[in-house]
């Protein structure tokens, strides 16, 4: 049973098209990744599966066994203003989506156990505005983390992160999605390790290039022209 | 020595306007948190003028002001809201030439009209003799949806201000709360012009929580003494404005200024040591 279907989808801003032609799914544990260079309309399309964008054609479905609210989402360097007075434990908690007033004992146990999982329990008091980069960022996945059990949608996840703690941040969306079974669909620009850990991967570049396995991906020219160094120059 | 305090308490007309006031200076305070961060604080200036253009027409028109101007209000707030969520245009332009024509209209208003006989300078700048016990009625049921609003739904309120993309990505209603905080703060803003004026309300709605993000670093930190701030400062002002017969809009702004610089002090001593 698919989570989301993009069905002959488009998206235009202004009724200017950036993205068309988009037809795939995304099944309960899948691992898809996102690559394509910088404009060519990944965080449209994410925009577009979080329903944020409408497709200005073709549709974009939520799967039966999934509504808008157990959907996590990490966004692109967030725009969110650098002097917002909040705790960390404030902006984790914000993920868990409950009707009541006051969260209970469990839910707050598993905001602090979403960041544990990202090594960033320690911060739980602290300030968000004065983190670092990449500090911030594990507070906004253990965020995304709290409001879902099913599908994680991330938006360069290890952008401002230095190369080690990038490492480290592939490694932990990996076991989250083996071990939790959450779908995942991530941005990156790193196509290297991406593939490595994807099981699918969708290159853009203003339409589809390529949709496919990540093993498939590495043998065919766009994945091993973008693969061979584009990125890392 | 208080002696001049109870007298101040012992006019009808003026416990209920600092009764009145208090509440709609904690109201202003819990909107403001939200409207500062959202980078939304032009809309109760706007609103204010919007206002204040209402009221005139009311006046000339020989309306019941409350029930006219509370409507017009709700309405500039909901179309202020969007212009300043659309990016196409220029938010803060658009609601900068309609908080003055709305400001022109009312001036051109109220001294056409013959018929009146309040001056001009009560409505910008406040009074609080204008202040009816139905006044004080409506305000306090204003206090009592915005403090129930905050109470229910204050982990939504956070969310949907901290990152609104985030909140509607996971399957929140933001239009409903941006609306509802429009509304909310639409009669705010016109129970509180009557006592503060037109042109002195908006400070309500930013100062509180500039002040308390002077010190706080958490939300609800910020939330709950934005709030005390608020009303401290209100009564100081009223009382101030008793004690040297002063202008009472224009004193609870002063005051409400003084706690941003005495804010700002603590702040840098702070970092200093
Ligand atoms: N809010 C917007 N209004 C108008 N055009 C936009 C908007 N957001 C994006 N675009 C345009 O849509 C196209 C795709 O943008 P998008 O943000 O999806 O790119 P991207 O693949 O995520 O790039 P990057 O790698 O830089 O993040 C770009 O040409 C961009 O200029
Ligand atoms: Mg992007």
């Amino acid at each position: 049973m698919p989570l989301i279907t993009a069905n002959d989808a488009a998206f235009a801003y202004d009724g200017q098209i950036v993205l068309s032609d988009v037809t795939f799914t995304v099944n309960q544990g899948d691992y898809i990744c996102i690559v394509g260079e910088n404009g060519s309309g990944k965080s449209t399309l994410m925009k577009g599966l979080l329903k944020l964008v409408p497709p200005a054609r073709g549709e974009v479905r939520l799967g039966d066994g999934l509504s808008q609210d157990e959907i996590g989402y990490l966004p692109q360097q967030t725009l969110i203003q650098r002097d917002f007075p909040a705790s960390v434990r404030e902006v984790v908690e914000s993920g868990i989506r409950s009707r009541r007033i006051f969260l209970t004992r469990g839910d707050k146990k598993r905001a602090l156990d979403m960041l544990n999982l990202l090594e960033a329990g320690s911060l739980i008091n602290r300030s968000f505005m004065e983190l670092s980069g990449g500090q911030k960022q594990r507070v906004l996945l253990a965020r995304a983390l709290c409001a879902t059990r099913k599908l994680l949608l991330m938006d360069e996840p290890t952008a401002g992160l230095d190369p080690v703690a990038a490492r480290e941040m592939y490694k932990i969306i990996e076991k989250i999605n083996r071990e939790q079974g959450i779908a995942v669909i991530m941005i990156s620009h790193d196509v290297q390790t991406a593939a490595l850990f994807a099981s699918h991967i969708l290159h853009l570049q203003q339409t589809p290039l390529f949709w496919g396995t990540a093993a498939e991906y590495l043998e065919t020219f766009p994945g091993r022209k973008f693969a061979g160094g584009v990125c890392d120059v | 020595m208080f002696d001049w305090l109870f007298e101040m308490l012992s006019f009808s007309f003026m416990s209920r306007a600092i009764l009145a006031g208090m509440v709609v200076s904690l109201c202003a305070a819990l909107l403001g948190v939200s409207l500062v961060l959202k980078r939304y604080s032009m809309i109760g200036d706007g609103l204010s003028h919007v206002g204040f253009g209402a009221l005139a027409i009311a006046m000339a028109l020989g309306l019941t002001p409350l029930p006219f101007t509370i409507p017009v209000v709700i309405l500039a707030a909901v179309i202020l809201l969007r212009l300043s969520g659309n990016s196409r245009i220029k938010g803060d332009a658009a609601i900068g030439m309609i908080a003055s024509c709305s400001l022109a209209i009312g001036v051109t208003v109220l001294s056409l009209s013959k018929g009146i006989n309040a001056d001009i300078s009560s409505y910008l700048f406040g009074s609080i003799l204008i202040m009816s016990s139905s006044d004080l009625r409506l305000s306090l049921w204003l206090g009592v949806i915005v403090l129930l609003f905050f109470l229910l739904l204050y982990r939504r309120v956070f969310t949907v201000t901290f990152d609104e993309s985030f909140a509607r990505a996971t399957g929140m209603r933001t239009g409903l709360y941006n609306t509802l905080t429009a509304i909310l703060t639409a009669v705010t803003v016109v129970l509180g012009m009557r006592l503060m004026g037109a042109m002195l309300i908006s400070s309500l709605v930013v100062f509180p929580a500039l002040t308390a993000m002077r010190l706080c670093k958490s939300f609800l930190s910020v939330t709950l003494t934005a709030a005390a701030v608020s009303v401290t400062a209100f009564f100081i002002g009223m009382a101030l404005s008793y004690l040297f017969s002063a202008p009472a809009g224009a004193s609870v702004v002063l005051v409400n200024a003084g706690m941003f610089l005495l804010f700002s002090a603590v702040r840098k001593v702070r970092m200093m040591s």
